[in-house]
Parts: C-alpha cells; sequence; structure tokens
C-alpha cells in the first residue's frame, strides 16, 4: 500500500475510528443510553452532556455511540450477504451455458430495478421492521450490482490466454474458478465491498429513519435523526450529531475504496517506455 | 506413418449481432472448409495475418472450440472424444503473449504442475518439473518466482515448460516469438528447433513471419480470410509461389542491405 | 544550418534514468533510424524531441531545432510546433484517431490551427492530403470515420495530419509494427516518398532493424538509455562497432538467411 495515497490513508482512519466507536459501545459509554431523565430534556451540548440530551432527558452521546452498533452490525451482514450472493451469481452467469446466460442476465436486471427501500418496506410490512428485514432487503437489493460487475470481470477473465492455458491442460470449470478466476478477482471484490459497505450503511439509516430499521428501544443513528429533528429550533446541534456519524462512517468507507482502487491498479501499470 | 490429427471439412462461423434493429443478422467466416492431415514427425507451418483464421483453426484442433461443420480426428477418433485427458496429454500449446498466457497469481510452479494434476500424470510431479525446467535453460529457483518477476523470455520458456510437462508428442506454437525482443526471440527459437528436435516432437507452426516458418517447418499452409489458398513443402512453395497471396507474403519481406 | 541537434538528453523517472546522455544530429532532408528493443529508451527520446513527455518524466539536456532551444518550453509554447515544425505518427493507428470525429476533420485540425485555415478550405486541404497519402475516393474518405477504414488506411491518414502542415521533421514511431505485412510495404513506401518529395527530414523509431535500414541513411542504436553506435546504415551492417549492434545486425541476418535459403531468392 503506498504510503502516499492519502485517499487510502484517511479512508482507513475514518473507518478505524468508527470501528473503535463500535468497540468502544461495548465497554463504556457516559451515561447509559436509554436511563430516562425527564428534567434534562433537550439540553444543549454541555460539560455533562457533550452532544446534549434529547426529548427524554437520555444522552445523546452514548445512544451515538451505541447506535454504531446498529448500523455497522447491519452494514456488515448486508455487505456479507450481497457479496455472497452477487459473487456467485456473477460467476455463474458468466460461466454458464449459452442458453442460461441471457435468462440469468435478464434475472439480475429485474433484482438491480427493484428499489431497496421499497423492498425494505414490503419485507417490513409482511414480518414486521427488524434488524433481520433490513440486512436481508439491503443485502438482496445490492447482490445485484455486485453480480453485474463480477459477472463483466469474469468475462474479461476468460478471455485471458491463461484460461485457455488452463483448459488445454485439461482443468475443469470448478478448478478454472477456483484457481484462476477468484485469485484475479481479488482486488476487484475489495474495491467493491467497500463500496457496498458505504452504501448500505446510507441504507440502513435511510430505513431506520423511515422507522423500518432496528426498532426502538435500540439506539440507531437514523431513528434518532428522525426523532430529533423536529427539534431543530430550539437547537439545530440536535439531530446533527448522529447525521455526522453517518457522514463519518459513510465517507469513511467511500474513501477506502477509492484509496484501494488507486492503490491496486498502479501495481499493473508497468513503466513507460 | 501415423496420423495424430486429421481435419475433415472444418468451418467456424460466427453469428455477428445486429447493428442496428432492421439489418440483418450478418456471419463471419472464420475458418472455411479446411482439411488438414498432421502425421507424427512433421513440421507444419500456419502463414496468415490477422483474420486469417489461424488461430481459430489452433483451437479447433486442441478441441477449444466446437466447428460449425467438419470434424477434428485424433487418432481416427472424432473429437470431443469422451475422455479428454488422454487426448490433452499428447497435444499441447504455447501461446504468443507471455504476460497474458500465464496467471499472474500462480508462481511458476503452480503453472507447470496445472496439466500433471489436471491430466492425472502418474510420474513424480516435483520431479517432472525439475526436468522439464532444465529442457527450457531455467534454473530450479524459478520454481517459486512469479510472472512479473521474470522477463518475456523467461516467461515464454515457463509457457514452453508447461506444454511440455505432460510430454506431449505434438506441439501447437501459435506466435511464440511475435511478443519477444528480438535477440530473445533468437534464443527462444533455438530453444523450440532443439526441442523438437530432442523430443521427436511433432510441431504446428503459426506465424505471420515467413522467415521463422522458414527455418523450423517443412510443410507450410497459406492462409487468407479463413481459407487455405496454397500448401506444399515449405521450399517449394517459398520458391515458387502460385497464389497471388502467397506471392504478396514472399514479396513483403524486408530484405537486408549488404555490408559495405 | 543543422536542422536538429540534441545534445546530453537525460531523462529521468524519479531516481530511475531512462535515457542516459543521448545525442545525435539530423540535417534537412536526412534520415535518422533509432533502433533498440523495448525499454531502451528509444520511444522517450523521441516524445522529447517533440515535447510529449509524460509529467513524471524529467529531462535535461538540450533540444535544438533550428538553433531554437526546445528543452524547457511550456506545454503552450510547444503547441505552435507540434504539428506545425514536427509532425509525428504513432504505432497504433487505432488509438491515434478520435474515433467520433470524422478524418477529414481531424487532418482540417492543425491546418485551422497553425495556419489559420477556414473549415471548408481545411477540409478542402484535407482531400488533397488523402489522395496524397494514396487513399481513393478522397471525398468519401473525408467524411469517414476511423472505425469504417481499415488498419492501413488509419495509419495513412496519421501521416496525412502529420505532414498537412509540411512540417521540416517528420517523427514515426513503429508506424508499421501494428499494420499486416502485406500493407507494412505500402506505408514505408509512403513515408520515404512523402519525406523526399517535402524535403523534410525523418527520425523513425523500431525495434525491426531491416526496417529502419530500408528507411534512414544513419541509424543510432540504442540499449538501456544509452546510443551504443551511431553509424550509416552500410557501415552498420558491414563493421559495426558496438557487440549489441553486432549482435542485432546478427540476429537479422540469421532470419534473412533462413529465408534466403528456404526460397533461394538473390538479394535485391
Amino acid at each position: 500500500m503506498m504510503r502516499r495515497n492519502r485517499t487510502l490513508i484517511i479512508g482507513v482512519s475514518l473507518v478505524g475510528f468508527s470501528a473503535a466507536v463500535f468497540l468502544l459501545s461495548f465497554f463504556w459509554t457516559p451515561y447509559d443510553p436509554l436511563e430516562i431523565n425527564p428534567e434534562l430534556s433537550l439540553t444543549s451540548p454541555s460539560t455533562t452532556h457533550w452532544m446534549g440530551t434529547d426529548e427524554n432527558g437520555r444522552d445523546i452521546l452514548s445512544n451515538v455511540i451505541v447506535g454504531s452498533r446498529a448500523t455497522l452490525i447491519t452494514g456488515v451482514f448486508a455487505v456479507v450477504i450481497c457479496m455472497v450472493v452477487g459473487v456467485s451469481a456473477g460467476i455463474a452467469t458468466a460461466m454458464s451455458p449459452k442458453w442460461l446466460e441471457s435468462p440469468a442476465i435478464f434475472g439480475i436486471d429485474i433484482v438491480l430495478a427493484l428499489p431497496t427501500v421499497l423492498f425494505a418496506i414490503v419485507l417490513a410490512a409482511v414480518y414486521g421492521p427488524s434488524t433481520f428485514t433490513a440486512v436481508f432487503a439491503i443485502g438482496i437489493a445490492l447482490s445485484a450490482s455486485v453480480a453485474q460487475v463480477t459477472r463483466r470481470e469474469v468475462n474479461g477473465i476468460l478471455l485471458a490466454d491463461y484460461v485457455t492455458a488452463a483448459r488445454a491442460s485439461g482443468s475443469g470449470k470448478l478448478r478454472i474458478v477456483r484457481r484462476h478466476v477468484l485469485p484475479n478477482l481479488r482486488a476487484s471484490l475489495f474495491v467493491q465491498a467497500t463500496g457496498a459497505s458505504a452504501i448500505a450503511i446510507l441504507a440502513e439509516s435511510t430505513l431506520s429513519y423511515l422507522g423500518l430499521g432496528t426498532p426502538p428501544p435500540d439506539p440507531s443513528w437514523g431513528r434518532m435523526m428522525a426523532s430529533l429533528q423536529q427539534y431543530l429550533l430550539i437547537d439545530p446541534i440536535f439531530p446533527l450529531w448522529p447525521g455526522i456519524a453517518i457522514v463519518i462512517t459513510v465517507l469513511g468507507f467511500n474513501l477506502l475504496g477509492d484509496g484501494l482502487r488507486e492503490a491496486l491498479d498502479p501495481t499493473l501499470r508497468r513503466d513507460a517506455e | 506413418m501415423t496420423t495424430l490429427l486429421r481435419a475433415d471439412g472444418l468451418s467456424r462461423t460466427y453469428k455477428l449481432p445486429r447493428t442496428g434493429v432492421r439489418s440483418e443478422k450478418s456471419v463471419r467466416h472464420a475458418l472455411v472448409d479446411m482439411n488438414l492431415v498432421i502425421n507424427e514427425g512433421d513440421k507444419i507451418g500456419i502463414v496468415g495475418e490477422s483474420g486469417s483464421g489461424k488461430t481459430t483453426l489452433a483451437r479447433l484442433l486442441l478441441g477449444l472450440d466446437v466447428p460449425t461443420t467438419g470434424s477434428v480426428s485424433f487418432l481416427g477418433d472424432k473429437l470431443p472424444l469422451p475422455d479428454m485427458r488422454q487426448f490433452r496429454r499428447q497435444i499441447q500449446v504455447v501461446f504468443q503473449d507471455p504476460r497474458s498466457s500465464l496467471n499472474p497469481r500462480m508462481s511458476v510452479e503452480d503453472i507447470i504442475i496445472e496439466p500433471l494434476e489436471c491430466l492425472g500424470v502418474e510420474e513424480s510431479h516435483s520431479a517432472r518439473i525439475e526436468e522439464v525446467l532444465s529442457a527450457v535453460g531455467l534454473s530450479h529457483e524459478m520454481r517459486s518466482r512469479y510472472p512479473h518477476e521474470l522477463s518475456g523470455g523467461q516467461r515464454q520458456r515457463v509457457a514452453i515448460a508447461r506444454a511440455l510437462a505432460p510430454r506431449p508428442r505434438l506441439l501447437i506454437a501459435d506466435e511464440p516469438v511475435s511478443a519477444l525482443d528480438v535477440l530473445v526471440r533468437d534464443e527462444i527459437l533455438a530453444l523450440i528447433s532443439d526441442l523438437t528436435a530432442n523430443l521427436g516432437l511433432t510441431l504446428i507452426l503459426i506465424s505471420h513471419d515467413l522467415s521463422l516458418i522458414a527455418r523450423l517447418c517443412d510443410d507450410v499452409v497459406v492462409m487468407q480470410d479463413g481459407v487455405a489458398v496454397e500448401r506444399g513443402k515449405t521450399t517449394e512453395v517459398f520458391r515458387a509461389p502460385s497464389h497471388a497471396f502467397t506471392k504478396m507474403l514472399i514479396a513483403s519481406v524486408p530484405r537486408l542491405p549488404t555490408g559495405q | 544550418m543543422t536542422l536538429l541537434q540534441v545534445r546530453n538528453l537525460t531523462i529521468r523517472f524519479g531516481h530511475r534514468v531512462v535515457v542516459d546522455d543521448v545525442s545525435f544530429e539530423l540535417e534537412a532532408g536526412q534520415r535518422l533510424g533509432i533502433i533498440g528493443e523495448s525499454g531502451s529508451g528509444k520511444t522517450l527520446t523521441s516524445l522529447a524531441v517533440i515535447g510529449l513527455l509524460p509529467d513524471t518524466a524529467a529531462a535535461t539536456g538540450s533540444i535544438l531545432l533550428d538553433g531554437q532551444e526546445l528543452m524547457g518550453k511550456s506545454d503552450r509554447e510547444f503547441s505552435s510546433i507540434r504539428g506545425n515544425r514536427i509532425g509525428m505518427v504513432f504505432q497504433e493507428p487505432l488509438t491515434a484517431l478520435n474515433p467520433l470525429m470524422r478524418v477529414g476533420k481531424q487532418i482540417a485540425q492543425p491546418l485551422r490551427i497553425h495556419r489559420g485555415m477556414r473549415m471548408t478550405a481545411a477540409i478542402a486541404r484535407a482531400a488533397e492530403l488523402c489522395a496524397r497519402v494514396g487513399l481513393p475516393d478522397p471525398e468519401r474518405v473525408v467524411r469517414s470515420y476511423p472505425h469504417q477504414l481499415s488498419g492501413g488506411q488509419r495509419q495513412r491518414i496519421g501521416l496525412a495530419i502529420a505532414l498537412a502542415c509540411s512540417p521540416s521533421l517528420l517523427i514515426a514511431d513503429e508506424p508499421t509494427t501494428a499494420l499486416d505485412v502485406t500493407v507494412q510495404q505500402d506505408v514505408l513506401k509512403l513515408i520515404n516518398d512523402l519525406v523526399r518529395s517535402e524535403g523534410s527530414s525523418l527520425i523513425f523509431v523500431s525495434h525491426d532493424l531491416p526496417v529502419v535500414s530500408s528507411m534512414a541513411e544513419r541509424v543510432a542504436v540504442m540499449r538501456s538509455g544509452q546510443v551504443v553506435e551511431l553509424a550509416a546504415v552500410n557501415e552498420l551492417f558491414g563493421a559495426a562497432r558496438h557487440e549489441y549492434a553486432r549482435m542485432l545486425v546478427d540476429a537479422a541476418r540469421r532470419s534473412d538467411d533462413d529465408f534466403i535459403r528456404v526460397s533461394e531468392r538473390g538479394r535485391k
């Protein structure tokens, strides 16, 4: 990894920061995030409550810290689902016989057209809102674009002479996937995973904001923004805190993805003659 | 004289995608009605420019593609065989560009071991790798290196080593030196020539470079637009070409000035 | 006055020296070949002369065109020289032309920029140039897009663009390597004819010794960034001094011999 890759460094720092907050939430928070103090309702940031308190007198900072759990857990699991499903679908489609390929691509296109949020609403309506429905909805919706990009990459890899050489050496399809396709896909997968993480986290925040994500009382950034926004006039900083948390995390993953792409590409470019 | 490989009426056509909603589907004839007999010990050159069908022919002969019409037979049996492994052990290939014919993520050892594993070669794989590396003039410490650590010539040697690992009877070399520097070309050509002689290999050399064919091949087939336009003994065809295209090819060979 | 004087040209990428103290001269109307393998620095040398080195390259030394120092000129200053006093033809005809612009317009560009011609006049001149480079039906060609032409035709267009403003120097970097063998000879002959009739000088860069020797009177042999030998073509083939140059000549001779032996054709 190049030291001069500022994008990567900033990305790693931001993501690292969010991850640190996530870990911190299991060990310590300034206050119990669920503790209600009606007499402290809606106080502005002060030395005792660094981010202030919400309408129920709960410490906002503690809620932001614990809120990272819902966001990051949903994000991570959603990305795991979308990568596993997306990459498998992409590879399978690229390597399937002609007659299967067109319907498969069509299928991917259909899922791609599915709006994440709409899908989540439907699931929430049927099964009730929960972290699980959010994870599932986001994971499936994102898997389609991962499948598309993977399919294109795999097609490119399959054209290389070394794959033809492998076939001439008697390699079967499974072996080609294991020894030739996957290792050469690695770089692209890292980049896609980080990109998907950014989207997943944003999606989770959106769903929580709409009340379709992690239900109360577990804190979640999106839901906090929804509930605190009505108190903007009392102090605009209230809904801003969870918003900043979301921005830092999403930006971190985006920059991480960009930085990775930058770092991994130049190794392919050799010297100019 | 054993006939190793035969092509009978071999054709390969590609359907091209429509260029517009109302235009007709067009078709590209990559190879048209090719007949070829390759006997053990033959050294045949296939000459042509890009788009002449020579690479298509190679892929069909290797069983890596399915012909539109016609057939390829190996020792009398039509392809595809029920067990292609025997076939693949006997017929191997070296490609043009050593940068893309070696998996950048695999070490030299992994690359050479692949045909041994996939084709179920019984002898000790490790010993065979040593043998074949020394046959192509590479030291055994190359085993752990990766393609990007090797020069173009070294990579091509690895590609040749991979092809020779399963002890094939026939080697197809598709433009084996055109991606290499001039001085390295000589070395690799000499290597191919020596190996062919020492191992009694049957050779199909595909190239646009007539001097390579002149050096290594007894027989030549000239291809243009998917069709074999002329064939015969290299000396006869080059000395007295009959087809216009062959004449043009021969006339295009750049001549050297004399040193005065 | 000597048309081009390159003195002590050194090009670095960071600490890595890729062109090392290269010097050569070219008179008006002369043709110089630069031959070397990949990594020899031959392309970078020719790019330095026309001011097209990548930003990451640092060049020192002197490049005098008609006595005027080109080293250190800004990109803006160079743009009045490129396509005007120095023209360049590249290896890959497919990527050297803008796929979205009609070919006639691309030939017209240098005419409009450097000669201030109006579009209609420039296109008319472009058609003349197309005929000059041996393209049949120039009126139709001028209206075509690059993908509608063959590789050989595209390379002729490249030549037309490079020669549009009658430059005093033409640089050709492997102009025929990507073309079919049967077309190569025609394009090479065309370059020779044009250069001779225009009275331009030529720098021909290639890895192919037989080709270079038919296109130039003198040859500079480059290896690892250095010019190891600079001699007239006949001298090079007769008695090359540097070992590397001798090796190249021997390799070319061997190929030639292989071919002659089999075809028993006498030398022209």
